[in-house]
Order: structure tokens, then sequence, then C-alpha cells
């Protein structure tokens, strides 16, 4: 599904915090909103999700306004940083809860449920901890549950929030092309916001550089370190990148 | 890790001596303001024998001052528990200007005096009151019957809820909820399924706590109920007659009665802390151990 924005404007009190985003994700992409922190990049995943409102402006998804969707409506998948699991479910239950809110008419009967909670947690690699409790688990499985969770209702658009944000460097490695080749497995569209150009760099078709609530520039990697627009962008994409990606190449 | 030989003392433990010796503090101060009074209640209850116990707690008055007790605490309870998990509910997942205000309000019953709650709605709803005469006009009688009484034990016990909710429903944050919303759960169920069940116990133990005090409130009751025996008399102001009257047997059977809700109560309290301990038995130390695995 493709997600646009036009004049996207949001202000927090007084405080800009997006200014006139024009965003072009084509369906099936996988893009990266990449900035140093309190540039804006969540409020804006937040929006596409629609657990934030802008001030002004619009959102398309698939081409539809939906500006003023409900969240609910949407079928957005959201992995939040801190992956918000239901705490006092198993593993399971959180993974079912998309598939147990669904209105009756849509619902599946509880057979069908155990077998597509089973085939995503196959997916996710973690048969096995159907019983287990969020506590029990260590950040990595918390992720895929999270991922699993999100992924049940089927959505359209994949939304991360510094889905590396909370883990250990190697396992951040390993999750970064596992979600690289779950996103070409699934027909998804997937936006993740970071703030480590190496991670944007590794995983992201294009790259969309933000700063102070606006954004630099929209390019492949490649074309954002050859040609940077801004000196901003220059800068941010400096010295430590390069010797990163050398290495990553 | 091997054992610590026995001469040798661990390093996070105070010598034996001070150990022993705040342990008897404690222990020595529970039995004198706790347990000594618990015993003197029920001795002197039974001091005119079994026969005397009983016909004291059976005889009109008293009865009618239980299910009094019990009504008022049966209707109270649950209002309390609606109006704590809206109160809650409201301040902790939302943003709102006069949150602030609000926080305060609801703690307000907490640091006003009983007696001067009981007070304010004479002042309000008594003959000479502000809204006096017009309740007078229609027949309806707020203060000295029942109505007052469940009002001002609405008033005192109304923060008991909320204040359990709130510092862990601030806690536990939105995020939840906001995950529940994108995963296309409606209000309701957001409620049901994701913030109730994340405050339950919370919920149990500020209904208990509120329960308690429903029951045993003493001076904003006194001061509205009009004393009127077999009608708007509770069992603390049925104690407090009955011990003026000299019939201090019969006060203390009536108090012991107190004390068994009171008793009662605890254990429920604490069966309701084993149950929450329970279904998490295996992570003892959660999210910081959890990632460490």
């Amino acid at each position: 599904m493709s997600i646009h924005t036009r004049h996207l404007d949001k202000r927090f009190g007084a405080v800009p915090v997006l200014e006139d985003i024009n965003l072009d994700i084509a369906s099936g992409e996988l893009v990266a909103l990449l900035g140093p922190s309190g540039c804006g990049k969540t409020t804006l995943l937040r929006i596409i999700a629609g657990l934030e409102t802008a001030d002004r402006g619009e959102l398309y998804l698939a081409g539809v306004d939906a500006s003023d969707t409900p969240a609910r409506e949407r079928q957005v998948g959201f992995v939040f940083q801190h992956y918000a699991l239901f705490r006092h479910m198993s593993v399971a239950e959180n993974v079912a809860f998309g598939l147990r809110v669904r209105p009756r008419a849509r619902r599946l009967d509880e057979r069908t449920i155990r077998t597509r909670v089973a085939e995503l947690l196959e997916r996710v690699q973690l048969q096995g901890l159907e019983d287990r409790y969020p506590a029990q688990l260590s950040g990595g499985q918390r992720q895929r549950v999270a991922l699993a969770r999100a992924l049940a209702i089927e959505p359209r658009v994949l939304l991360l929030d510094e889905p590396f944000g909370a883990l250990d460097a190697n396992v951040r490695k390993d999750l970064r092309r596992w979600i690289r080749s779950l996103h070409e497995a699934i027909d998804v569209t997937t936006v993740l916001v970071t703030h480590d150009q190496e991670e944007a760099v590794d995983i992201a078709d294009r790259i969309v550089l933000m700063n102070a609530g606006r954004i630099e520039q929209t390019d492949t990697p490649e074309a954002l370190r050859m040609q940077p627009a801004t000196p901003f962008v220059a800068q941010f994409l400096g010295a430590p990148a390069q010797g990163a990606s050398v290495a990553a190449c | 890790m091997p054992a610590h030989p026995r001469h040798r003392r661990v390093a996070t433990t105070e010598p034996a001596w001070l150990r022993r010796l705040l342990i008897g503090l404690a222990i020595g101060f529970v039995g004198l303001v706790l347990v000594l009074p618990l015993v003197a209640v029920f001795t002197e209850a039974l001091r005119k024998g079994i026969d005397a116990y009983w016909a004291a707690l059976v005889e009109p008055e008293a009865r009618a001052a239980l299910w009094l007790t019990l009504g008022v605490a049966l209707f109270c309870v649950p209002l309390n528990l609606i109006f704590g998990i809206a109160a809650a509910w409201a301040v902790t997942k939302h943003e709102f200007p006069g949150k602030a205000a609000l926080i305060t309000l609801i703690e307000l019953p907490f640091s006003v005096s009983p007696v001067v709650a009981g007070l304010i709605y004479v002042l309000v709803f008594g003959a000479q009151g502000l809204l006096g005469p017009w309740l007078v006009a229609r027949d309806v009688q707020i203060v000295f019957a029942l109505p007052g009484i469940v009002l001002v034990t609405l008033f005192v016990t109304s923060p008991f809820i909320a204040r359990e909710l709130i510092p862990l429903m601030q806690a536990q944050g939105t995020e939840e909820e906001q995950a529940a919303l994108t995963l296309g759960a409606n209000g309701w169920q957001i409620f049901w399924r994701v913030t109730l069940p994340n405050i339950r116990w919370a919920l149990l133990y500020g209904a208990i706590l509120c329960n308690a005090r429903a029951m045993g409130e003493f001076g904003a009751v006194s001061v509205v109920s009009g004393h009127i025996r077999g009608q708007t008399n509770t069992l603390p102001l049925h104690v407090e007659l009955l011990y003026n009257e000299y019939q201090s047997a019969a006060a203390f059977a009536v108090a012991s009665l107190l004390a068994l809700l009171a008793l009662f109560t605890l254990i429920v309290k604490h069966l309701a802390e084993r149950l929450q301990v329970r279904p998490r038995a295996p992570a003892t130390a959660p999210n910081i151990g959890g990632i460490a695995a």
C-alpha cells in the first residue's frame, strides 16, 4: 500500500514538530525515517498509524484520503519501541489479540485462530514459547512477539518505531537482516524510524532524512551520500557513515 | 557459589544483636498497639459469658445496625469502584486542562476531617441548610436519614480506589492501549481486555480498603445519622451508644463483630495478594532479568 502525505503540519503547544511534510512511499518499499532525536520522525510515524493527528495537511493511504480514518480501521501494523506487549497475556494470546477483537461478522473460529497464531510464531521463530509471558522473554524475543502480533492483522503497512533501539549490538545486526527478509517475504510496505544511519543504510531501499521537523532529502542510501542536497545531509552522513558502510560492504 | 563458612559475617546483614533488637522492637510495638487491643475486645466481649455475647449480637437494634452497615457498604463500594476507575482513567490516560486540580480534588476527602465532612452535608442538606427549605417542601429527608449516611460514606471513601489505581496506571502508561488500538480494538474492548486486567489486583485492593472504611466510618456518619436506634444507627455508632450506657460487655460484643469484619477483610486481601503473585511465579525478576536472558 502506498503512503503519501501533503503539507503535514504538527505542533505540540507552541513547538512545531513537523512542518510541510511531503512524503511519497510506493507500495512494497522499505523506507527508513532517519534523523537526530527530536526531529519529528516518530511523530510522523504515529500520524501515519493514526495515533497522532496532524494539525494541517492530508495523509493518503493507497491513494485514499485517510486523514480522518480512526487508527483501528487503518489496518496498520505498529511495533512500538518498547514493544508494548500485553503483560497479562501469554505470547499466543498477544499474537491472537488482533484476531479476537475483530467485529463479530469477520471473527474467525477458535481453531483457525490457533492455526494462524502457530503459523505466525513459526514465522518469527518462537515456536514453543506460546505459553510464556512477556516478562519471561528476552528483548529480541519480545521484539519478535510484537512483530508477530502486528502481522496477525495482515497489515498493509508495517510501521516500526526504533525497532533495534533497545537491543544488544550483535542481536541488532541479525534482526536487521531478518526484518529485511521478512519484508521481502510478505507483501507489505514497511516504514521504520531510526536515529542510526548505519542501520538505515543497511536495511532501507530509500531513506527519508529529517531534521528539525522538516524533510532534508529523500533518496537511496547511495544517492544521499553521493549527492547530499543540504549541508546537514552531508554532515549527518559524514565520515563515520563511510567507514561503517565500507566495513558493511 | 560455595556456602559461606559459618563464622563469617555476610557483608549485607547487620550484626546479630542489632537484628534482634530491631525485630524485638517491631514485635513489641505490634503486640502493644495491635494484638493487645484486639485480644482485649474479645475478652471484654466474652466477660459475661457466651450467652450474653450472643444476646448482644442478635438483639433487634444490633441486627438493624449490622444490616444498615452492610447495606451502606454494599451501596458505596460498587459506586466508588466505578468512580475510582473513571477518575483514574481520566487522570492517567488523557491530557486535559485542570488535570492537576482534579487530582487534588480526588484526594480532598483524605485531608478533610470526617467530622467536618459530616458537617458540610448538614450545612447543605439539613433543615436549616442551603437546600433545606427546598427539600423540606418536597418532603425529602437526607440528613438524619439513610441518604445522609450513604452520602457521607461515599464522600469519605471516594479516594480509596482512585488513589490505589492512579500511580499504577501512571507507571503502566498508555502504550498497551495504543497497541490494542492499532490492532483494531474499540474502546470497550481495550478497557475490558487490556486496561482492566492490568489493574485488577490494585482494584481489588482498593475495593477492600474502601469497604473496610465504609463499614468502620464513625465521625462523619455520627454527625449526619441522628442516632435513631434501629433505623440510622450503624455498627460503630451502636458500639458508642452501648458504651455510653455502661453496657460495656454488649458494646465490646458488637465491637468484636466489627473486628471480625476487619479480620475477614484482611484475610481476603492476603488471599488476593497471594493470587496476584502466583500467575507470574516463574518470572521473579521481570524486565531487567528478561533482557539479559
